[in-house]
């Protein structure tokens, strides 16, 4: 009798696993950098596309995305399908080779994206502004008219907010030192540029407050740390649009960049990923996104399915876009190291 | 009797071997593989197998001749086809800013039928002509390296292949070393003075009000780290509590920078670090009978001369591990820095975390590591030997 009873059991489990709706539904983990960006996208993406495919989304909230990446891949044990990449990063990432090539005729065609956006380990989501923001309870008259307005502490004494990184900072050190916007990363290129943009951002230095997260900026201006600071326009537009907050946004001069997403090597879901960035990259879902932020679309047929009113808060919107500069990725991925310990051997000091 | 105690200690030890094999299978041998990269780099002598061994057969400096170009175009266009050609260029990157673009336009260039002199090189593109490239190479191609380490306290090898400093402008681990050993002194030292008085109150005080005491000691211990430096930033903004407080007091009439200085973070460190030193003089002064003091006072000694000869020696094991406790915990602090402290605090930690996780040169991060690994070690031994291990009390 025993024999069989513990074969009944077997029998038992077996059925039980196969009807069992976990092990049926299918799941894609995607790593994020959280905050308001990642809460849009899960209103315009997460959400509809695991309804369409009935499947689980499983979220996941870094800020060291690709260190994450790289210890998984490293380790030869991947749990993330898909993870979202600062612009700086996704060259080296995909020189580690951490990261899929992608075969671009699984999602769209890479010619319909804007330029730079379909890059060969990344595609690009959307498109922000490097910005100027400042609070008009403290700059009541004479608010600043560009984003160089960082570097004349005469006219706007006080405090300015900066990102804590290389990119962007000396590109606008040489904008406010003369250099013309198409001439910019070639001057860079160069030591004597370099040493000109450091010396630019002398001038100022005792009066930067650095931040580091893009939930910050807005805190400064709120607490009237500063009387400017550099912001992702989305998280500056989200407080005007929903807590009314006295904040505006100086576009000239932005810099503009995409957030791209990647599929990390050995992902143990590449058909679903696949799926995903194909889901993104249709022009109606790639718009919906600036319905929860005010984050621009990168494949150009989306720009019709953009509502009007959303597309004057832009990046991309044509009053915006007067000297603008967009972030040269080639350029950060051969001088972004030296750059960055220059920088960083600069703040130290 | 010999039999016995041999069972007993082998009895001992496989008691303690479960967690000797878990220390060591989860926490020393992953560290270990992590510093290990800070000297052993193999992707460029992988990526370039036959330029290595070309370079080998004619040691020298500057621009090697052609029989080396021809092994370096043959390794590129394997590489191109082993998909390796990426993680190259970028390695010869970490050695040479902007060489990432020549290799990876050179290798698209290049076909099995070009042409491979050093002139026709050189000629593709003139960064191959440059003796700065080649003296990169020569570095990146031994999987054994000593630059990174060397780079942790502002060293590398000269075009010479001497070992020199670098540029002044570019050096900046001695002082961050300097910085963060410096800033733990100064932290545990004002731990001391503060917790010196207050543990001789505490162990003096009658049971209960003693116990009501340690309580607001401990409330602050056992609440997470990120909580209470988050906590300093409220205090210490400019519109923050002590500021509205100093205004509203007219004590001055504009808001003064406490955050982002190096007194605020050290203010914030003190916080923190209060209880660890806190806690083993205080144990240790609960041990010693105030009888102790009266007999000494009764046998003439001065007030003073009775505290620096009865009581301190008795309490200095509990000074010391509180003080070293301290001393090891700030060589490691990250987050307090990187929110109340101004790029100028920032300590060793912080930078080797941005090379993790920001930029993604583990290599750097792991000799940073054993910089500091090393330097802590030797300070602890060289404090082990003046003071004696056996006198340091825990708890």
């Amino acid at each position: 009798m025993k024999p069989f009873g513990s074969l009944g059991l077997v029998a038992f489990a077996a059925a039980a696993i196969a009807a069992s709706p976990a092990a049926a539904q299918e799941q894609l983990t995607i790593a994020s950098a959280g905050g308001a960006w990642q809460q849009a996208q899960r209103n315009a993406w997460y959400t509809p596309f695991a309804q369409k495919m009935g499947l689980k989304f499983n979220e996941e909230e870094t800020s060291a995305g690709m260190a994450r990446v790289q210890a998984m891949v490293q380790a030869h044990n991947v749990t993330d399908d898909v993870v979202t990449v600062d612009t700086a990063q996704v060259l080296a990432a995909c020189d580690s080779g951490i990261l899929v090539r992608l075969d671009w005729s699984r999602i769209a065609p890479r010619d319909g994206f804007l330029p730079g956006a379909a890059r060969d380990c990344g595609m690009g989501l959307d498109v922000y502004g490097d910005v100027l923001a400042y609070n008009t309870d403290v700059t009541k008259n004479d608010p600043p008219t560009s984003v160089l307005a960082l570097f004349d502490t005469k006219h706007w004494p006080g405090k300015r907010g900066m990102q804590k990184i290389a990119t962007n900072n000396l590109e606008w050190a040489l904008e406010a030192d003369g250099v013309p916007i198409d001439q910019v990363y070639k001057v860079l290129a160069t030591p004597q540029g370099v040493a000109r943009a450091f010396a630019k951002l002398d001038t100022i230095k005792q009066d930067i407050v650095w931040w580091q997260a893009g939930a910050q900026p807005p805190q400064l201006l709120a607490s009237r740390e500063v009387v400017m600071t550099t912001a992702w326009n989305g998280r500056i537009q989200n407080p005007i649009d929903h807590e009314n907050a006295p904040f505006r946004i100086v576009w000239t001069n932005e810099m503009i960049e995409y957030d791209m997403i990647s599929i990390p090597k050995g992902s143990p879901h590449l058909d679903l990923a696949y799926q995903y960035l194909a889901y993104v990259a249709q022009p109606e879902n790639n718009a919906r996104l600036g319905k929860y932020i005010p984050y621009g679309p990168v494949v150009k047929d989306a720009v019709e399915f953009v509502p009007q009113d959303v597309l004057a808060k832009l990046p991309t919107a044509p009053d915006h876009m007067k000297e603008a500069l967009p972030i040269d990725m080639e350029f950060w991925a051969d001088y972004g190291q030296d750059l960055t310990k220059r920088f960083n051997d600069w703040l130290a000091k | 009797m010999r039999r016995t105690t041999r069972g007993q200690r082998l009895g001992a030890m496989l008691l303690v071997a479960p967690l000797f094999v878990l220390l060591l299978v989860s926490f020393g041998l992953p560290i270990a593989a992590l510093l290990a990269r800070a000297i052993y780099d193999p992707t460029m002598h992988d990526a370039l197998p036959r330029t290595a061994a070309a370079l080998d057969a004619s040691p020298g400096r500057g621009v090697p001749e052609d029989a080396v170009f021809a092994a370096f175009a043959a390794d590129l266009l394997e590489a191109k086809r082993n998909d390796s050609l990426y993680s190259l260029a970028k390695d010869l990157n970490n050695l040479l800013p902007a060489a990432r673009s020549h290799v990876l336009r050179t290798a698209r260039d290049l076909s099995p039928d070009t042409r491979t002199t050093r002139g026709e090189l050189a000629a593709l593109d003139p960064f191959w002509g440059e003796s700065d490239t080649w003296s990169a190479i020569r570095n990146g191609v031994r999987p054994f390296t000593t630059n990174y380490l060397l780079a942790a306290i502002d060293l590398h090898w000269t075009e010479a292949g001497d070992i020199g400093a670098v540029a002044p402008d570019q050096a900046i681990y001695r002082t961050i070393f300097a910085r963060t050993f410096g800033i733990a002194a100064g932290v545990t030292l004002i731990t001391l003075v503060l917790s010196f008085p207050l543990a001789w109150l505490l162990a003096n005080l009658p049971g209960p009000t003693a116990a009501r005491l340690i309580l607001l000691v401990l409330l602050p211990f056992w609440t997470s780290i990120l909580v209470r430096t988050a906590a300093w930033t409220v205090l210490l903004q400019r519109s923050g509590i002590l500021n509205e407080l100093l205004l509203g007091l007219h004590l001055t009439d504009h808001p003064i920078d406490l955050m982002y200085t190096r007194a605020g973070l050290i203010v914030a460190m003190t916080h923190i670090q209060l209880p660890f030193t806190l806690l083993p003089i205080y144990s240790i002064m609960r041990t010693i009978p105030p009888s102790q003091m009266r007999a000494a006072y009764s046998l003439g000694a001065r007030p003073f001369a009775a505290f620096r000869r009865v009581y301190l020696p008795q309490v200095m094991p509990g000074v010391m591990a509180g003080c070293l406790l301290t001393f090891i915990l700030c060589l490691g602090y990250f987050i307090t820095p990187a929110l109340v402290g101004g790029p100028a605090d920032q300590l060793i930690a912080n930078f080797i975390a941005n090379y993790i996780n920001i930029e993604l040169n583990w290599p750097m991060a792991a000799a940073l590591s054993v910089i500091l690994l090393a330097l802590t070690l030797g300070l602890f031994a060289a404090f082990a030997r003046m003071l004696g291990v056996d006198r340091m009390k825990l708890v």
